[in-house]
């Protein structure tokens, strides 16, 4: 069958099993958009496209599918750069189609011309300049694979418009083969012999659970893990989800902004069990004090990931659930040693204990000044801890992570590498688009809402019923905290008191429903009724402006060094 | 320490870009790099001379290896291998001087492939040592231009 390139490539999202593309039209893909519209394919049109990336995200995180975008060349192209690099910090599967000019153009510096495949060549997993309209079909089954096998991660397929137009046969390749990309899948199975010896011998041992296990869909292997063994786990904000919270073996977020028992008993540990997650700096504060007594064992689907950061003692390359898998199987065969292990671990659980009673995650309530975290609870409570999080970056990410009492995977949405501020909205409404059933709830900063404000647009035109909930603290929060309490309190150019729109004439304008709370006794029914509206609705909580996310390992410290204000 | 990794990687566009952006990207080092087809030409050769302590040239090779156009890393260093460069000298000539350049030039196995009143070229193979050793010869007596090639390498055979 003779197609032209659009065709094939509106085929072969079909063959891929695509639901949606979220895109922006543009001069350079107008024959794609032509067979959109012929094709009835759903479209989702945001209004940048930043947004388009952000929001096959945050429909890629959950659930679990490849994220589609479409943009046209030049700008358009550039505009998809942020969420690139953020889908490939957190390993987001995500293809990218981008315009281009014509091939016999590329290089002239024609009108919406930009080298995207070069810009793009360290934010993406891998990218293409798809040259000959014979390899479409190949190099679109490749992008798929490669975005979505192996450790994810975004794809960018580069498409002049005379690929777009010339015609060939068409047939989607069955199979799939990229010489160079063979990512192992199970663990190797003396490795895993000997990280069970470890773990067999070890009397302080702490699970460190990351994003990896989420992108696995392991968290059921991972419970079964952790209950039969009994061993205290704690997740990185990308591993929020992952286990049950409120499970009395967990012992929440570390890190930067973790809680006082999880950073104390990952610096006594005796072993640390890394699980998909990847030493981050966040995570360790000064490494050469990070789980200075422990060894430790690190599973993880990317190699580079193993000693990169921190020495590893047990590597063990493969993807999180099958080792999980193979952990278990052993683990099941030898029932005396988890005994044994139970029997030596209680003391370890105690000092756990003894440190969550000394220092909780806590706030001071207030009657005449809304908390932030307090908002962050009540949000837990009235979805009963089953909605969808999204969140912009700053306090409200770090408030959300603290105070949301995440029981389940992906459904956490949060820009947790790259940090990228004008993610939360956008995601929220990819997440939306993926599962019209559940509530989905972006909670913002005043600042960081408005970096991608235009997407409420988009929320209106498809009647997403997503909800923001905006801290609005009138400041750049975080960054104030830090000058706060590294600069004397110089707030340069954080402060946005009277500078704000006003976020319910905003949301209004919009064609969304806009709310205000300034009183603690309006936040509960106001709440209510916001998360109840059916439609796309923004609430302006206007909270404490000087409160701060603690616990807080200054940046380069050890973590023990926590301020605990 | 120094390295020297053989990298077989797809003869495509942009493979050498890739490759050369991972090293800048990640604060790697690249003393050389020199790329050529194969017998096979669908796949290119790279040697890529590199430094740093173990963990790096771990994080090195494993990024390598990340990178979907490459095929197989080889750190040579390990183990025996030949490596050699080819370098191109022009020397400023006088009456007085070119017997002696071309007397270096035989005891380095140099050939002369360009003369004329004012200069000379000579094209030499070799190690880093040999090479190293002949310019520092050929110095005083007046070297115009040199171009090398870079180094290129093999595992030697098992024995």
């Amino acid at each position: 069958m003779k197609l032209v390139g659009s065709q094939i490539l509106i085929e072969s999202l079909k063959k891929e099993g695509v639901e949606v593309i979220f895109g922006y039209p543009g001069g350079a893909v107008l024959n794609i958009y032509d067979e959109i519209y012929k094709a009835d394919f759903k479209h989702v049109l945001v209004r940048h496209e930043q947004g388009a990336v952000h929001a096959a995200d945050g429909y890629a995180r959950s659930s679990g599918k490849v994220g589609v975008c479409l943009v046209t060349s030049g700008p358009g192209a550039t505009n998809t750069v942020t969420g690139l690099a953020t889908a490939y910090m957190d390993s987001v599967p995500l293809v990218v189609f981008t315009g281009q000019v014509p091939t016999l153009l590329i290089g002239n510096d024609a009108f919406q011309e930009a080298d995207i495949v070069g810009i793009t060549r360290s934010c993406t997993k891998h990218n293409y300049l798809v040259k000959d309209v014979k390899d479409l079909a190949r190099i679109i089954k490749e992008a798929f694979y490669i975005a979505s096998s192996g450790r994810p991660g975004p794809v960018l397929v580069d498409l002049p418009k005379n690929v777009i137009l010339d015609s060939t046969e068409y047939e989607y390749p069955e199979k799939v083969e990229v010489r160079g990309y063979h990512p192992t899948y199970k663990g190797h199975s003396y490795q895993i012999k000997r990280a069970l010896e470890l773990i067999y011998k070890s009397k302080r041992p702490v699970a460190y659970v990351g994003g990896g296990v989420i992108l696995s869909d392991a968290s059921r292997e991972l419970y079964e893990f952790i209950t039969t063994l009994s061993i205290p786990i704690t997740m990185t904000l990308m591993g929020l989800g992952a286990f049950p919270i409120k499970h009395p073996l967990s012992l929440g977020m570390l890190g930067m902004h973790g809680t006082f028992r999880a950073n104390m008993a990952i610096s006594e540990c005796d072993l640390v069990i890394a699980i998909g997650s990847r030493f981050d700096d966040r995570v360790t504060g000064k490494v050469d004090e990070f789980a200075p007594h422990a060894k430790i064992i690190h599973i993880d689907i990317d190699p580079t990931s193993i000693s990169k950061n921190i020495k590893v003692d047990i590597p063990i390359v493969g993807d999180c659930k099958r080792v999980l898998q193979g952990l278990l199987k052993e683990v099941r065969e030898h029932e005396e040693e988890a005994d044994k292990v139970r029997g030596h671990i209680k003391p370890w659980l105690e000092q756990i204990e003894k440190w969550k009673k000394k220092h909780a995650l806590a706030y001071e309530l207030e009657d005449d000044v809304i908390k932030p975290q307090y908002v962050v609870e009540k949000i837990g409570e009235l979805t009963k801890g089953e909605a969808i999080i999204a969140t912009e970056v700053g306090q409200n990410q770090m408030w959300a992570a603290q105070f949301y009492e995440f029981n389940k995977p992906r459904t956490f949405l949060t820009s947790g590498g790259l940090g990228t501020m004008g993610y939360g909205l956008p995601a929220a409404i990819g997440a939306q688009v993926a599962n019209p059933d559940k509530m989905v709830i972006d909670i913002a900063g005043d600042g960081s809402i408005q970096m991608n404000i235009q997407e409420l647009a988009t929320a209106v035109q498809y009647q997403l019923p997503v909800k923001i909930v905006i801290l609005n603290n009138a400041y750049l929060g975080m960054v104030r905290q830090w000058q706060e309490l590294f600069f004397d309190r110089r707030y340069s150019f954080t402060c946005m008191e009277n500078i704000a729109p006003d976020f319910v004439k905003l949301a209004e304008a919009y064609g969304a429903a806009g709310f205000r709370i300034e009183k603690v006794k309006d936040l509960v029914p106001t709440l209510k009724k916001a998360l109840d509206y059916n439609g796309p609705a923004m609430v302006d909580v206007i909270v404490e402006k000087f409160e701060g996310v603690y616990p807080m390992v200054p940046a380069g410290a050890s973590l023990k060094q926590m301020l605990l204000v | 320490m120094k390295h020297t990794l053989s990298v077989l990687v797809e003869n495509e566009f942009g493979v050498l870009s890739r490759v050369a952006s991972l090293f800048s990207a990640r604060g790697f080092n690249i003393e050389s790099l020199c790329v050529a087809e194969t017998l096979d030409p669908s796949l290119s050769l790279m040697t890529i001379v590199t430094w740093g302590d173990e963990m790096v040239m771990e994080q090195i090779t494993k990024q390598l290896n990340k990178l979907i156009n490459v095929i197989k890393v080889t750190d040579l260093s390990p183990r025996k291998f030949v490596d050699r460069e080819l370098v191109l000298i022009k020397m400023k000539t006088t009456k007085t001087n070119r017997a002696e350049i071309l007397r270096i030039s035989d005891i380095f196995r140099g050939k002369v492939v360009d003369v004329c009143h004012k200069s000379l070229t000579i094209e030499v193979t070799g190690d880093e040592g040999k090479l190293a050793a002949m310019i520092e010869l050929l110095k005083p007596l007046g070297i115009k231009e040199v171009a090398r090639t870079g180094k290129i390498a093999m595992l030697r055979g098992v024995q």
